[in-house]
């Protein structure tokens, strides 16, 4: 799977900082010298290719509402059906298995902390296991934007 | 057509608020709507607006008042970074004094590889780590070549730390708030 040069930019110019205004992505064609209707099927196709997750804001968990990290050291053998039923919630975002006794970690964010202690426990109930609640004290560093080394990368074929 | 209705008129007037438009009703769907991702058309906002009963000049401003007050950390493309071969993720926590964490912290962000850095609670005996930091990478040696580079640099060997890859993603989405945390 290669990506057009126009993609790449896209990609490495513009996790922030996405116009916001009436006609974003002639902004955007404007700024890569490219036309608006070649920005559109750039993204729609990073989109098929499901490179792009979304585009769009990416809210302040605090200021949001209530979210926490989480983790559970699940059975190695039941750990994809663990997953499942974490997965099952819309207030998990991300879910992962990592190597480590505590192998399943996710996120979880809800409206407010009430909602967010609800979840946690239906969590503990589901799966019959406890739950690490890890919740952020302070953010020293958030560099949410990627800068994707076309060179290095090896991207996944489809 | 809505009401136009400041949130609070007289913190407006003193310039604490924002004026908007928008009913209470329209942001929360306009919130659940952008949270989907901005649709791939010419006039995207045009095309939210209708949704929500509103004009395209309400969206727009309403978007730009939720940059400024930081509710949107950042507004773009939002990449699948397993996908384009970061595939090595590794999650380092560190056990650091209390009176240190700060210190570390900051040094620990001027590393290009850093991505994230957060101090967390300790949960004893089963936790003992305390700050969090993400290295992402597109091969697991170079990412435990870079930590032990930082460990070295940052003199923070005898500290107790843990490395932990991820091997497998069950869920990678955007953070949903537009509905009420029942199960989907």
């Amino acid at each position: 799977m290669t990506l057009s040069l126009l993609q790449q930019q896209i990609i490495n110019s513009y996790q922030k900082g996405f116009p916001v205004c009436s006609r974003p992505y002639q902004v955007v064609a404007t700024a890569l010298n490219s036309t608006e209707d070649d920005v559109i099927s750039a993204i729609k196709d990073l989109k098929d290719k499901n490179i792009l997750s979304r585009l769009g804001p990416v809210f302040c968990h605090k200021k949001a509402g209530a979210s926490t990290l989480a983790a559970i050291a699940v059975p190695p053998a039941q750990l994809d059906k663990v997953a499942g039923i974490v997965n099952q919630f819309e207030q998990v975002n991300h879910n992962y298995a990592r190597e480590h006794e505590y192998n399943l970690w996710f996120v979880v964010t809800a409206n407010d902390a009430v909602a967010l202690e609800y979840t946690l426990m239906e969590i503990e109930l589901l799966t019959g296991l406890p739950v690490l609640v890890l919740p952020m004290e302070a953010a020293y560093h958030i560099d949410l934007g990627f800068n994707i080394d076309f060179q290095q990368s090896k991207m996944k074929e489809h | 057509m809505t009401s136009l209705r400041p949130i609070d008129a007289k913190a407006h007037v003193l310039g604490q608020v924002p004026y908007c438009s928008l009913t209470e009703q329209q942001q929360v769907k306009l919130r659940a709507i952008i949270e989907q991702g901005l649709p791939q058309v010419a006039q995207p906002y045009l095309a939210i607006a209708k949704q929500i009963d509103a004009t395209e000049q309400q969206v727009l401003e309403q978007v730009a008042m939720w940059q400024e007050s930081g509710l949107i950390k950042r507004f773009g493309i939002v990449v699948k970074h397993r996908q384009l071969g970061y595939t090595a993720n590794a999650m380092v926590v560190w056990n650091i004094a209390d009176a240190d964490v700060e210190k570390v912290a900051s040094k620990l962000s001027l590393y290009d590889e850093v991505s994230l850095c957060y101090r967390r609670p300790r949960r004893l005996p089963d936790w003992p780590y305390n700050l969090f930091c993400m290295i992402h990478g597109t091969d697991r040696d170079l990412v435990l070549g870079q930590i032990d580079k930082i460990t070295n640099e940052l003199a923070l060997e005898d500290v107790q730390k843990d490395v932990l890859f991820s091997y497998k993603a069950y869920k990678q989405n955007g953070a949903r708030y537009g509905k009420n945390g029942q199960k989907s």
